[in-house]
């Protein structure tokens, strides 16, 4: 890229490779928004490294024009943590699926949060586990009927943005294969943003799971059961923008607009300190949504849940490399294998 | 006083766990080894930190031979026990050397500390429990009264016991002091009281073995003739890390490991994470699962990296050793083993997972696999291992294990000029990439680092094409693709050293084969057959995927081939499906390495 200055376009971030996803699978809407992304970014595609773990969207890296690493199943984080803190200057990305990132990749993902590295990790999530064929997920609607839970599936799921808020994340954003422009948002604000950013996106899998995210995606239905968050705004969302949440006791609570004080709506705040407000957002996906008998059913906040910063993993690895350099001296071979006592035999 | 001169002397210290009996025997290590004599060592202690004091179960243990020859072992039967309390004494008397002597403390042979040791009686008032000569020393009060001028809690100064023993052994071993003196100033720096406290017990012991009329005569071990140079103690695992941190500052790297604590395993982290100033990098991952991926995923970015562990991670780590096999990276996993299966014997020794490293993966995924045989050789095959990886582009396994990892031995500092030079070459010309074109000689991919431009490319772990490295589920593709991955592997014979044999060059009776840690105590044993005009020979194997060239040439001139390894006959499962041979298994699995008698058991049969 560098010899012939030209205007990077999404082709430049393309392996030109035949992608193999099923005809009218979301994961192309996150590939072409990825691609346009680092296209509008800027930086030469050499200076990206994706990696991915298994599962249909673990495919990802093949299709990108960047370096890629395809590893094995659940351990793209582990692997992208050597990358990372090995080389910082590398931009790296990890696409993953519900699966592959909360259930056998499970500590890795919490853990890799906890450290915080500087990168952008997508998790795609279609709630059930299609390159195998239609079994459940952690991520499965209890009651689900699939091929492993043929009289449904008898847990409630765990919601990633819960668990990484757990965690300790400090990026975190939700959206959906259907709303191209507010991933597109999304994921330039994760790649803006130092440390660890997990952007969450809800899929469509045509063939195993179709329709399951219909609620938040049809026309009919879906401004009454999704909340659109925008920094500093106050919480409302339904066809009419007639619904907004307040607060009530430590509980969000769904109201009608007309009926409360504008002032008692709650406003979002992604830059809010305390992880409190973003922890109450992501509990709003735990209720009837995920088959929950006791939980209220609550519209799902997309967008940016969470965003401030802390020092990064990767930065603190060079940091402490580079002051024992300046405290002992650039390393010398001969006197680390001579240090300690010794003695000579003449 | 009489001074005898001995060839070498065998010393197990033992105590409560907490007693610091490691600290007191790897201080009379080093004082012994700055007079030029040669040293092994080798800790024993329990799996569990504090076992209850006074138990059995809490007793820990270190052992040292030091010697005016090449000793090679930490011995068998220690010349001289110093036991701190009765459990100390219960656990080890029956190791003692027929004419060895215990040094005990009489202060900790209390009616209480006699039960929970298990004894019915005082076992030192009664000769039919107790027939070796014994000296008792009333160690804690002796440090006591040395110390009733030093204003520091009694449980401070009772602490200082140890270093009365030290003193003591120093008298009885005309050693000096002054080296402990020195150490004691620099490490109690911050609390002078403390470096005075011991410092004073410590003189107190030496004079009250030279008053006492107990000993009859002085110890003196001459210098050993080993060859010229500097020389330091190291244990196997600090040779390792320092062996790795060399490796890559021979190849122009940088050194990244990626590694999760585990027994015997762990000091070789906390040896590297100290070398930070060389540019080195080390994660402790969440498991050892993201050990190996963090170093794999490292690898991939132009590091030298590495994993460390032991059995039961190597088995954790088995799946993504598959995808630095078909991603053909360099890498090296350092398996320090330790008794299995499953949990096993935590702290004590084994050679039992060489089998796992062998074929311990899914698919055909051969991998090359070098072991130490001693604590300074863990330095050579760690750079060896780093070799291998970098040169052919693969994970490379190191086994060593407990006892090298704990064990310790003079170690000779080598010119670094004279180290191999492991200088690699990245790919970074973007006319006509292939990610799998290989070099025709070592059959190795090029290595390019993400960041480079013009080369991107993506590996991963489904089968590549031959030459491209894109997916290929092409069947012809992937019976090549497993064929040159085994052929990489196995041309490295051509390019590592034979075998060599220690006695018939020309063959003989008896040829005993070894590998690993067991290489102190066929050693010895063969190098006495010998001093006794018998035809017995050693040959020890470092390279074991793949075999060196001349393996079954040595084998076949000698009319017995004897397989001795702590495990039930890996090694020996190896050679006869290789070669089909007939060949001897020698075996013990008990946590320790092979006594000389036992090596006897079986070759004096043969002979």
């Amino acid at each position: 890229m560098s010899e012939k200055l030209h205007t990077l376009t999404k082709k430049d971030y393309s392996s030109g490779s035949d992608v193999k996803w099923c005809a009218g699978c979301g994961d192309f809407a996150v590939l072409t928004q990825v691609q346009k992304v680092l296209a509008e970014i800027g930086r030469p595609p050499e200076e990206y490294a994706f990696i991915s773990g298994i599962g249909c969207s673990s495919r990802f890296p093949y299709y990108m024009g960047t370096y890629g690493y395809h590893t094995i199943h659940g351990r793209a984080l582990a692997v992208a943590t050597g990358t990372k803190t090995f080389n910082p200057d590398l931009s790296v990305w990890v696409a993953m699926g519900d699966g592959d990132s909360i259930s056998i990749g499970g500590n890795h993902f919490i853990h890799t949060i906890r450290k915080n590295l500087d990168i952008v990790c997508i998790v795609i999530d279609n709630q059930i586990y299609g390159l195998t064929k239609g079994q459940f997920s952690p991520t499965s609607i209890k009651g689900q009927v699939t091929k492993t839970s043929p009289s449904g599936k008898r847990s409630l799921p765990m919601d990633p943005v819960a668990l990484a808020l757990g965690a300790g994340v400090n990026f975190v954003a939700r959206t959906i294969d259907r709303r191209p422009k507010q991933l597109a948002e999304v994921l330039h604000k994760a790649y803006e943003h130092k440390g660890f950013s997990l952007v969450h996106v809800l899929q469509n899998c045509i063939i195993f799971n179709n329709g399951a995210h219909d609620d938040i995606t049809n026309k009919e239905t879906r401004d009454e059961h999704s909340l659109i968050l925008v920094d500093g705004e106050p919480m409302i969302f339904g066809k009419n923008k007639d619904k907004a949440i307040v607060l009530e006791g430590l509980n969000p609570k769904v109201v009608n607009r007309n009926f409360v004080d504008e002032s008692q709506i709650l406003i979002h705040h992604e830059r809010a300190k305390e992880p409190g407000l973003a922890l109450l957002l992501a509990s709003m996906r735990a209720g009837k949504f995920a088959g929950s008998k006791t939980v209220e059913k609550f519209p799902i906040p997309m967008g940016v849940l969470r965003n401030v910063e802390e020092e990064t993993y990767d930065s603190i690895t060079t940091e402490q490399v580079e002051k024992s350099i300046a405290l002992k001296g650039k390393g010398d071979l001969q006197s680390m294998l001579n240090s300690g006592d010794t003695w000579e035999i003449n | 006083m009489n001074q005898v001169a001995k060839d070498h002397v065998v010393i197990r210290f033992a105590g409560d766990s907490g007693d610091g009996m490691q600290l007191t025997g790897s201080q009379f290590t080093n004082s012994s080894a700055l007079t030029g004599t040669d040293i092994v060592t080798l800790p024993d202690y329990p799996s569990e930190i504090r076992a209850p004091a006074g138990t059995i179960d809490g007793v820990s243990g270190f052992q040292m031979q030091f010697g005016s020859q090449k000793v090679n072992t930490p011995g068998d039967y220690p010349d001289a026990l110093v036991a701190m309390n009765p459990a100390a004494l219960k656990a080890n008397i029956q190791d003692l050397a027929r004419d060895g002597y215990v040094l005990l403390d009489i202060d900790a042979f209390t009616e209480r500390n006699i039960d929970k040791a298990g004894y019915v009686e005082n076992p030192i008032s009664r000769k039919s429990l107790f027939d070796k000569k014994a000296y008792s020393i009333p160690i804690t009060s002796q440090t006591l009264e040395a110390l009733k001028d030093f204003d520091i809690p009694k449980k401070a100064k009772e602490r200082c016991k140890n270093f009365f023993t030290l003193g003591i052994l120093f008298w009885i071993y005309d050693l000096s002091s002054d080296f402990n003196i020195k150490w004691l100033k620099k490490k109690f720096a911050k609390k002078p009281i403390i470096a005075e406290a011991n410092i004073k017990v410590l003189k107190e012991g030496m004079i009250y073995a030279q008053n006492s009329s107990m000993f009859q005569a002085q110890y003196k071990i001459h210098s050993a003739p080993l060859e010229k140079g500097t020389y330091r103690n190291v244990s196997g695992n600090q040779a390792t890390g320092l062996g790795l941190v060399t490796a890559a500052e021979r190849a122009g790297l940088k050194l990244f490991l990626g590694s999760y604590p585990i027994t015997p395993a762990t000091e070789i982290l906390q040896e590297i994470t100290r070398h930070k100033n060389f540019g080195t990098k080390t994660t402790q991952s969440e498991d050892e699962i993201g050990g190996i991926c963090s170093a794999i995923g490292a690898s991939w970015a132009g590091a030298f990296a590495c994993t460390t562990t032991s059995g039961p991670g190597l088995a954790l780590k088995s799946e993504a050793l598959g995808l630095a096999v078909i991603t053909e990276l360099p890498l090296v996993i350092v398996n320090v083993q330790r008794g299995g299966p499953s949990t096993g014997l935590p702290t004590k020794t084994e050679q039992a997972d060489l089998l796992q490293a062998m074929y311990g993966r899914n698919g055909e995924a051969p991998m090359p696999v070098i072991a130490a045989k001693s604590p300074a050789d863990c330095f050579h095959q760690a750079i060896e291992a780093g070799r291998i990886a970098l040169k052919y582009m693969t994970p490379v396994i190191l086994l060593t294990d407990g006892y090298l990892g704990n064990g310790s031995e003079a170690f000779k500092i080598p010119k670094v000029n004279d180290l191999p030079d492991l200088t690699v070459k990245f790919r970074t010309d973007k006319d006509n990439y292939q990610a799998y074109a290989r070099n025709p000689e070592t059959l190795a991919r090029e290595w390019v680092k993400p960041g480079t431009p013009g080369l991107m490319n993506r590996v991963g772990g489904l089968e590549k094409d031959f030459l491209t490295g894109a997916v290929s589920h092409d069947p012809k593709n992937h019976d090549k693709m497993v064929r040159i991955r085994q052929e990489k592997v196995d041309n490295i014979a051509n390019d590592i050293q034979d075998l060599e044999v220690f006695g018939d060059q020309e063959g003989g009776e008896v040829l005993v084969i070894g590998w690993g840690s067991t290489y102190g105590s066929i050693r010895n044993k063969v190098q006495k057959y010998r001093e006794e005009g018998k035809s017995v020979s050693h040959a020890h194997i470092t390279h074991i995927n793949p075999f060196p060239k001349n393996t079954l040439e040595v084998m076949k001139k000698f009319k017995k081939v004897v397989i001795a390894e702590m495990n039930l006959g890996q090694l020996d499962k190896l050679i006869r499906a290789k070669y089909i041979i007939e060949t001897i298994s020698l075996n013990k699995i008990q946590g320790k390495p092979f006594t000389e008698n036992e090596i006897a058991e079986v070759v004096d049969e043969l002979l």
